[in-house]
């Protein structure tokens, strides 16, 4: 097995070269609590920073995805406190004034791009926070949607904006206010509201939910085997 | 860290026959021919890894011997120990979990006017829901309906489940994906302002709506959002390691610990949620798994001493596609989509031995018989075994750019390991993916013991022997709602428990007393262990 020499804060461990971030602390004994939540890259639970060997420059990543080298020194961040302002969405407007009134920070975005450096989803983030800011709200949504909430961003600001809840609250603004409703969905909630769904299945047979679940598995599996799948595309 | 050169030898064999299996179609087993291959390879036939439970309210019934050794172990606290005069938390309801299932209760019990406290193991949102990325399904459409919903959720589960708990989950499905809407999910929609809706494995109507690749991420965030905004106080790093009765054996809190400072503390509920998810990090017949840090079945253990039934806890679901190279990603999930866009499924020859699109356990079975029997699988270092999913087949279906442009987080996964899965294929096995038994409830999520509920994959029922993509996420928000307006409405009728004991606890042990088994075993689990064993043992408890 090829060993690394890593530092984990300081004290260091020799472990087997490949593993990630998150696999070598285990390995060299610890066991985890903090900074550890899907071990799949979704969480973002698991920021790190990180100095390679002979390095000037401070990098970061996501302990759960990024791979040792040797002569590492990381640290994780399981906890930067965050700030985050009370709203309602439903007495809110998908506005700039109304972004700014809540998070005024964005206010001050020096357009320096430290947080798009740090991005370990490799995110636009400034475009974003600047987007917010001229009050494209649906263009920040967008560019904010993959974002894990890791938090790497805000410990970079130099503005100390809170960038990935400036992400959330659009995403919230465009979905309720821009992105028109669903017409479809508010006739089938009345329809099931006023209990008037009875359908036709395929093979001609007329039931309402209730009385299906008093059909007998015979019965059921005929209508199972009787089913014609609608053509269409794949999730 | 990429492939090696003994994979790289099998990657050109892989290469050499891409062109002539464009047009190839590998044959749709029958019926009979799949319930062959299941009974013969899927790990749930494996008689040697099951056996039945010997204590408690299941008593007799088959399950994972990984699961039953959870179940059949001794409490974390000594019962007498416990300090039960001082209450550190008094609510009206306690909910066990942050996941989303412990999320939707919080809402709606918070919603209905109760006094709320939510614990959870790890951070909130640190949960297998964030891990979803699939979608949810919903019968909206004007060619689907709630009914025919009804009919694909029991053919899935093989006609086992129990009917009222598939009324309610096929029934408010539509009014689930409004209120998300209305929180502000971001649900992908059409040119029309109609939620964009697809098939998933065992659909006959289109109804799985995503949120791009990161649909469970996006409620989870969204749920949580909102109940920061709401001031819902939420104990982070806060395990429940058992629960709480009154004297008449009503639920009345729980035994929380601190995971830090590792005290204890009591909190005093009239009702109580339990919304803990399942039990992928018990790693079942040794398979590596999709789930969350946290996945342990401590929820099934607590309600389990606490008198409530188990059911189909016999029944796992493993996904045939889990990455088992490289060695960072193992267990983890390759979405389905790999193979609804084209890819096949290939042995060390490049070859083909199974249609793509089996249903899961099917599917899972082939890879396993290839790989175990047949003898066909690729080996790799770490003494794991696997087979090629063709990805770059996708790129000579669909144009260049087609697998970055639609597997935008598979692509970025790979990336980082130096994969690129538009050029190479993807190394895969079977992974431990879903529990599809759990606690027994009604359709108001309340189990056999009063003020005591659940929701979410820590019920069992709703999903049969085997849950179709998109109906977890509906699950939690289905039961999730239903038990946090069923409790918040209990809650305004109880009083708050006079005594609380740990009678049934007590009873618990000393049925495993008598089955003799060994002290030394306990549970709940709460989070796995990966150091090396060499590190344990020397470790001491000083501090
Ligand atoms: C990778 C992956 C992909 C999936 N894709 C899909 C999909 O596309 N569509 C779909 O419908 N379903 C999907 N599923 C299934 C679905 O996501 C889950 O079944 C569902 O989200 C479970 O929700 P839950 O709230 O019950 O549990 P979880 O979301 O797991 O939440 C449980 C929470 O309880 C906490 N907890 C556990 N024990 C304790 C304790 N003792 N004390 C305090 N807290 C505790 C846990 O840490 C966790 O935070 C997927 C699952 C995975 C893992
Ligand atoms: S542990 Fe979730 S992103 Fe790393």
């Amino acid at each position: 097995m090829d060993m690394v020499t890593v530092y984990i804060m300081g004290r260091e461990y020799q472990v087997p070269a490949g593993l990630t971030i998150m696999k070598a602390m285990e390995y060299a004994g610890y066991r985890l609590i903090r900074g550890c939540g899907c071990r799949g890259g979704f969480c973002g639970g698991c920021g790190t920073i990180i100095r390679k060997k002979g390095s000037y420059k401070l990098t970061v990543g996501l302990a759960c995805q990024t791979v040792v080298e040797d002569g590492m020194q990381f640290a994780q961040i399981p906890y930067y406190p965050p700030h985050h302002p009370d709203y309602m969405l439903e007495n809110m407007e998908p506005t700039a004034e109304q972004i700014l009134k809540i998070y005024p920070e964005v206010f001050r975005c020096l357009s320096c791009n430290s947080c798009s450096k740090v991005c370990p989803q490799d995110l636009r983030v400034m475009d974003y926070v600047q987007a917010a800011l001229r009050g494209d709200i649906a263009k920040a949504a967008d560019l904010s949607f993959d974002c894990l909430n890791c938090g790497l961003c805000a410990t970079r600001c130099p503005v100390e904006i809170v960038q990935y809840n400036v992400g959330n609250l659009v995403k919230r603004l465009y979905s309720r206010y821009i992105a028109p409703a669903d017409d479809r969905l508010d006739k089938r909630c009345k329809e099931i509201e006023e209990n008037k769904v009875s359908t036709t299945l395929d093979g001609g047979f007329n039931a309402t939910l209730n009385e299906m679940t008093q059909f007998d598995k015979k019965k059921l599996k005929d209508l199972y085997n009787a089913r014609v799948k609608e053509p269409g595309e794949s999730a | 860290m990429s492939y090696t050169n003994e994979m790289r030898e099998s990657i050109k064999k892989v290469n050499a026959t891409r062109a002539k299996r464009l047009h190839e179609e590998y044959p749709q087993l029958t019926l009979e021919e799949r319930a062959k291959i299941l009974s013969a390879f899927h790990p749930d036939h494996k008689d040697e890894a099951f056996r039945k439970i010997t204590v408690g309210p299941s008593k007799g019934e088959k399950a994972p011997n990984e699961f039953v050794d959870v179940l059949e172990s001794y409490p974390l606290e000594s019962p007498d120990e416990i300090d039960l005069n001082t209450i550190d938390y008094d609510v009206d309801i306690l909910i066990i979990g942050g996941g989303g299932g412990g999320s939707a209760a919080s809402l709606w019990a918070h919603m209905n006017g109760a006094n709320v406290l939510m614990c959870t193991k790890l951070r909130h949102g640190e949960a297998n829901t964030m891990m979803a990325q699939g979608g949810i399904q919903a019968a909206v459409s004007e060619t689907d309906s709630p009914q025919i919903h009804y009919l694909d959720i029991l053919g899935g589960g093989h006609f086992d489940n129990f009917p009222e708990l598939v009324e309610a989950m096929a029934n408010d499905a539509p009014g689930i994906i409004k209120w998300h809407e209305k929180l502000g999910v971001m649900y992908d929609k059409d040119e029309k302002n109609h939620m964009l809706i697809k098939h998933g494995g065992g659909t006959s109507r289109m109804r799985m709506h995503s949120a791009r690749d990161y649909t469970g991420a996006v409620i989870m965030r969204t749920l949580k959002d909102e109940m920061e905004n709401r001031k819902i106080p939420v104990l982070e790093y806060t395990a429940a390691i058992d629960l709480l009765l009154d004297d008449e054996g009503k639920a009345a809190g729980a035994l929380l610990w601190n995971m830090e400072t590792k005290e204890y503390k009591i909190a005093r509920a009239k009702a109580v949620i339990v919304a803990t998810g399942g039990f992928g990090r018990l790693h079942i017949q040794n398979f590596p798994t999709t789930n969350h840090y946290g996945a342990t079945a401590d929820g099934l253990v607590m309600i389990y001493r606490a008198g409530v039934k188990l059911a189909f806890m016999d029944a796992v679901q493993y996904h045939p596609t889990g990455a088992i190279w490289p060695e960072q990603i193992v267990g983890l999930l390759v979405t389905e989509k790999v193979r609804g866009l084209g890819a096949q499924v290939l042995n060390i020859d490049g070859i083909q031995f199974t249609y793509p699109l089996e249903p899961r356990d099917v599917e899972s079975a082939k890879i396993i018989k290839e790989c175990l029997e047949v003898k066909k699988g690729v080996p790799t270092p770490t003494g794991n075994i696997g087979v090629w999913l063709d990805s770059p087949l996708i790129e000579l279906k669909l144009g260049k750019g087609a697998v970055k442009k639609n597997l935008p987080a598979m692509f970025r996964q790979y990336e980082r390991f130096g994969i690129d899965i538009s050029v190479d294929p993807i190394l895969i096995y079977p992974t431990l993916h879903y529990q599809n038994g759990g606690g027994m409830i009604n359709s108001d999520a309340e189990t056999s013991v009063p003020n005591l509920f659940l929701a979410g994959e820590v019920a069992g029922g709703i999903h049969g022997r085997n849950r179709l993509m998109g109906n977890s996420l509906l699950d939690i928000n289905v039961f999730g709602r239903r038990a946090g307006i069923a409790a918040a409405k209990r809650v305004k009728t109880v009083d708050i428990p006079k005594k609380l004991t740990f009678n049934h606890v007590k009873k618990y042990v000393e049925e495993l007393k008598s089955a003799k088994i060994p002290e030394d075993r306990k549970s709940p689990v709460l989070l796995p262990d990966y150091s090396r064993i060499e590190k344990r043992v020397k470790r001491l408890s000083i501090f």
